[in-house]
């Protein structure tokens, strides 16, 4: 059985703008999936509805097999763990020691256990040396980490980032992946929304394309790129070396080694 | 004519432990679409806030050196003035908005109404805004309800309503889709034909290729590279500097050194099309 399932879902926010008109979809344990599609597709309100932050107007969506519906919130949270893509819609405590710490604190778990766990999740993030400093004292890119090393010490089974990608620089996109790789390594599965599709392309075996309130297409991530309608559909371009590929002529190629090959 | 010109230029925060800028000359010639790039805090946002102003007139600190907008000394204008010749837009695409406005069209307006003009002349700039990025599906929309990406577009249309002869756009693109990446790149574009001097701080190094005539490669609050945007994006060093190369040019940098030529280095998809035809294989 699938850990997190989408069933034929829709939403529709308070103002009655619907986000999302009938989407499924489900994720084993151990994966690595990227939804991908233009601003405004539905992606953010879909990933929102897996960690119960939002409860779908129609349809279910099961967590372990128990409707977030009969759950609270912070009860889906420990196994959904989400990362806001506005880092500021997170980060409320002084120092980065303490916002990393604080669901462990709130959970009431023992203080050296705490400060393990922080530890660790500090280092995996690239943050060991910032322990003290004031979130706000390091530029947006990096309070993202913050965020991250906050969601990573719960230990969710399931891990969603939002836009992680987004004003990253080089080194910091190979942390994303190293991060990304490792949570994957133990098991468990992580969810991204973003736009890079060369990071996409690297770091993911399967994708989610949405367009227009609904999934357009849920495949291997080379199966996506050689498809031309639903590229054009939901207004994605293909990695820049399988344009390059395209422009001599050949097909279904989507890394350096691959292009290098068929040359 | 030079635009924008700084010299020596360094500067330290307030309560800094070191120079967040050091040394740091270069010049943009009027009507040039100039890149910086660099890691996350190489010193490319102070730059821009230095140009704008913003440093030192509301973060103190230590600014020692030259800082010339149309040749005369950032110090000696007023802001006003200032405003005026350099539009700004934010990196942080979820703190830009006013605050004090309740729709996406009054948004725009903001800046023409501190400026006193007329109402219709207002309400025909604002139009021109909203159609040039294409906003018309949320211009009653409340700002701060807007996603990320939508609220980027806003800011961009908040910035160019006053016709700024300088537009500074720092991570114009961060939050957007590919498409409306690329619809931005076409606004710089045009506002390249305009005759506009734009100073552009991006991560998308293979856009950056495509459409920027020059690069200022930071690292570390010094200059590590400079020039021609060919010249610095077909260097490998620019890795050796916390910078990237595009796709294309890596790739073709790649295969040079693994098959022993010395193929010419194109930049973009379509280059390497070009080179290809010319080379006439």
């Amino acid at each position: 059985m699938a850990y997190l399932e989408l069933c034929d879902v829709d939403f529709s926010y308070s103002n009655g703008f619907e986000a999302l008109h009938h989407v499924s979809m489900r994720f084993e344990m151990g994966e690595a999936v990227a939804i991908i599609g233009q601003n405004g597709a539905g992606k953010t309100t879909v990933v929102k509805l897996m960690n119960g932050l939002l409860k779908p107007s129609r349809g279910q969506v099961l967590v372990d097999g128990v409707t977030t519906k009969q759950q609270r919130t912070s009860q889906v949270a420990a196994k959904v763990g989400y990362v806001f893509q506005n880092p500021d819609d997170q980060i409320f405590q002084d120092t980065i020691g303490k916002e990393i710490a604080y669901g462990l604190v709130k959970k009431k778990v023992e203080k050296s256990a705490v400060k393990a766990k922080v530890a660790a999740a500090a280092r995996l993030c690239g943050l060991e040396d910032e322990m003290e400093t004031h979130p706000y004292d390091l530029p947006f890119s990096r309070r993202k980490f913050v965020t991250i090393a906050s969601a990573l010490v719960m230990d969710p089974k399931v891990l969603i980032l939002d836009e992680p990608t987004a004003g990253q620089d080089a080194p910091s996109t190979r942390l994303l992946a190293d991060i990304i790789q490792g949570v994957m390594a133990s098991g468990k599965t992580v969810i991204t929304i973003t736009h890079d599709m060369e990071f996409v392309t690297k770091e993911f075996s399967r994708g989610i394309v949405m367009a227009k309130k609904h999934v357009l297409m849920d495949a291997p991530i080379a199966e996506i790129f050689e498809n031309d309608e639903v590229l054009e559909e939901a207004h994605l371009k293909r990695p820049y070396i399988a344009q390059l590929a395209r422009s001599y002529g050949i097909r279904g190629v989507l890394t350096d080694e691959e292009l290098l090959r068929a040359m | 004519m030079v635009a924008i010109s700084l010299e020596h230029v360094t500067y330290r925060y307030p309560l800094g432990t070191g120079d967040a800028l050091d040394d740091i000359s270069f010049h943009i010639g009027q009507g040039e679409v100039y890149a910086l790039i660099g890691g996350n805090g190489s010193g490319k946002t102070t730059v821009c806030n230095i140009i704008r102003g913003f440093i030192p007139q509301f973060y103190k600190g230590t600014l020692t050196g030259s800082v010339m907008v149309n040749d005369k000394p950032v110090s000696e204008y007023d802001d006003a003035e200032l405003t005026q010749i350099v539009g700004y837009s934010f990196q942080n695409p979820f703190t830009q908005m006013s605050g004090v406005k309740d729709n996406v069209r009054e948004e725009i307006g903001y800046a023409l109404e501190n400026l006193g003009l007329p109402r219709e002349d207002i309400g025909r700039r604002v139009d021109a805004m909203i159609e040039l990025l294409d906003l018309q599906e949320m211009a009653d929309q409340n700002p701060l309800e807007l996603s990320g990406g939508q609220r980027q577009r806003v800011a961009i249309a908040a910035v160019l309503v006053t016709d700024p002869q300088i537009v500074i756009l720092d991570e114009p693109t961060s939050q957007l889709d590919p498409q409306s990446t690329e619809d931005i790149f076409n606004i710089i574009k045009l506002l390249k034909n305009q005759g506009k001097t734009i100073v552009l701080v991006e991560h998308k190094i293979d856009l950056v290729a495509e459409y920027c005539d020059y690069a200022l490669l930071l690292e570390e609050g010094r200059v590590a590279m400079g020039g021609p945007i060919r010249d610095v994006l077909t260097d490998p060093k620019v890795m050796d500097h916390g910078g990237q190369l595009p796709q294309v040019a890596r790739f073709f940098i790649d295969r040079n050194t693994k098959l022993g030529l010395c193929d010419p280095i194109p930049l973009t998809v379509q280059e390497a099309v070009e080179f290809k035809t010319g080379r006439g294989n």
